[in-house]
């Protein structure tokens, strides 16, 4: 660093060069400042996670835990049905959500990057248009809408809507079709195959890269959702994750317990945490990429 | 709508590329009729009525309208809200712009900080919620605890009306990785040469941050800072978790208000009149943010 320094800026007088390199220490003392702040909430987090009672409630807090209490991820996890939680939060919300998501917002996208037709910009500015409107606005008749159909304390309202497409992700996908190249249409056009046939098999397979981070993200949605749960299922059999993990709260607050409220917390905060750290870590090109794609054009 | 009828009959051709765009956006327009038009327009039509579910929607003209303006709840939930987005949305693009400076200039591991400046983004709101609890909290907190073992008096964050807010802002600005990427995007399509000319011209690194990076990015940062306005209104889960929206309602937004008269006291008339006032109050906001914005944001390649 300091050789690069010296050879870049050989021509400047001795005085710059000690600002600059005051500069440098300035910048690396405010980014490890700063790095340690973000993960020190995850940090205790996780040290929170393994103390009991007596450790919790101590002066100075104690951020390295002696003796560790591992049990306490397994006892906090079965103390709940977090098992049925997880599987009603993956297979009956998250999964189904991701592939609604993700056929309808391609065939969306494509009518609006891929097929030349009179009126098409006019309605891609209505889908834009359609971000600003808050959600709180269709809440209400959506709730009445879903309790004549009998849907309430079922997923249907979670999952049935994302089949007809995310204006987000219409967005998304809309950019990364445009950027490919027209002539490929043309070329299986010429060769006689449907728009449906080269949709499948010309643009998707082309897309595989922007298909997993709209999937990831509507993944990530649904498990991390908590409102729409909140309206829409009330029967603890068929609660998702963060309500269950929302109940443990509760715990906190009753006195004279002793189901050691804020480790066990901490330890379900840290179980349900772990695969979004994990997508994260193997899929972080595609986080980082696909919301750099949704800036490009704002 | 007219010019499109003048401008058909087309080609055959033409026809049946519209009728192939239509049948593909299909999806989205039939959702678009059925979970947003219809509900938009049904809101406004229950805004004009009491409605508690169990009987019939009746008709009361303008009266959920009219009862705001002396209706003492309404008051403090839309002062709470207006200081929440003025506050906590330039603070957030701040945050977010600040961290992607420093992640712009030449510093060894980037990606590294990177993923750690981002990773809070997307954790789930139930868990910031409660690892900020456990946290700020004014007897076992790690941060007061702290405090109170160097002999310093402990510092009511959560359970203080005055700090609450304080406190959700400085959440908030811990959260901001999505807009820190779009910046740091951004920041790395600005042109080299301008920076080098700059440079060769004497200007220091103030002025080509001033005169360069600020306002080749400006329109990010509007872009920034009009999502931040329209998520800022709609505010929700995080003060719903942590404190429902305590202490001494300090932390009682818009959204929380409108939760409770939906679905707590089924009161879906005044619900959705609310709704409706808050759909409003964020298009005038873009409306006014749009008009107002010409003077400070730079559009590379337009016509100035």
């Amino acid at each position: 660093m300091a050789t690069q320094l010296a050879v870049t800026h050989y021509s400047q007088p001795w005085h710059q060069r000690v600002l600059e390199l005051l500069g440098h220490i300035l910048k690396y003392f405010v980014l490890i400042v700063l790095a340690v702040s973000f993960l020190l909430p995850f940090y205790w987090m996780v040290s929170s996670a393994v103390k009991d009672d007596a450790q919790v409630y101590v002066v100075p807090p104690i951020w390295f835990p002696n003796p560790q209490f591992w049990e306490n991820f397994w006892n906090a996890w079965n103390s709940e049905t977090f098992n049925l939680w997880t599987f009603n939060t993956v297979v009956r919300y998250a999964i189904p959500a991701t592939v609604g998501v993700v056929l309808s917002s391609s065939l969306v996208a494509y009518s609006f990057s891929r097929i030349e037709w009179k009126g098409r910009n006019a309605l891609f500015a209505v889908v834009l248009a359609t971000m600003m409107i808050p959600d709180w606005v269709r809440l209400v008749p959506l709730f009445v809408i879903f309790r004549k159909l009998g849907w309430i304390n079922t997923f249907n309202p979670l999952v049935v809507p994302q089949f007809f497409g995310s204006a987000f992700f219409i967005f998304l996908l809309r950019q990364f079709f445009m950027a490919l190249p027209l002539e490929l249409s043309d070329a299986a056009r010429i060769d006689g195959a449907s728009e449906l046939r080269i949709f499948l098999r010309v643009i998707l397979p082309l897309s595989k890269a922007a298909l997993a981070v709209v999937g990831l993200f509507t993944f990530m949605n649904a498990w991390n959702d908590y409102l729409g749960p909140l309206i829409y299922i009330n029967q603890e059999h068929k609660w998702v994750l963060t309500l269950g993990v929302g109940r443990l709260r509760g715990a906190v607050y009753e006195i004279g317990n002793t189901k050691l409220a804020y480790p066990w917390l901490m330890a379900v905060s840290s179980l349900i945490t772990l695969p979004v750290f994990l997508a994260f870590f193997f899929a972080q090109r595609s986080f980082i990429e696909g919301i750099s794609l949704t800036g490009l054009k704002g | 709508m007219i010019a499109l009828r003048r401008s058909f009959p087309a080609t055959s051709r033409e026809w049946r590329n519209f009728l192939l765009g239509v049948a593909f956006a299909s999806p989205w327009i039939i959702g678009f009729l059925g979970f947003t038009l219809y509900p938009v327009g049904s809101a406004l039509y229950y805004s004009f009525t009491r409605y508690d579910l169990v009987r019939d929607p009746v008709w009361i003209g303008v009266q959920n309208y009219v009862a705001f303006a002396d209706d003492p709840d309404f008051k403090l939930v839309a002062g709470n809200t207006l200081w929440w987005v003025l506050i906590s949305s330039p603070l957030g693009v701040l945050s977010a712009f600040l961290m992607a400076l420093l992640l712009n200039s030449r510093i060894i591991l980037r990606s590294f900080f990177r993923s750690i400046f981002f990773f809070p983004a997307i954790v789930p709101v139930v868990v910031t919620a409660f690892v900020w609890i456990f946290l700020l909290n004014i007897q076992y907190g790690a941060i007061n605890s702290t405090l109170q073992s160097m002999g310093f008096k402990t510092i009511p964050f959560i359970s203080s009306p005055d700090l609450m807010k304080w406190s959700l802002v400085v959440i908030h600005m811990w959260s901001q990785g999505a807009a820190m990427v779009i910046f740091l995007a951004t920041l790395q399509d600005v042109p080299k040469s301008l920076y080098e000319a700059a440079t060769v011209d004497g200007a220091n690194a103030l002025r080509r941050m001033w005169n360069i990076t600020v306002p080749m990015v400006s329109p990010i940062i509007l872009f920034n800072l009009v999502i931040s306005f329209i998520s800022g209104f709609q505010y929700f889960t995080l003060p719903w978790i942590m404190t429902q929206g305590g202490p001494s309602r300090s932390a009682e937004f818009y959204a929380i208000y409108l939760y409770r008269n939906a679905f707590q006291w089924f009161r879906m008339g005044k619900a959705s009149a609310l709704a409706w006032v808050l759909f409003v109050l964020i298009l005038l906001f873009t409306y006014l943010i749009f008009r107002t914005s010409g003077r400070f944001v730079y559009y590379a390649g337009a016509a100035r």
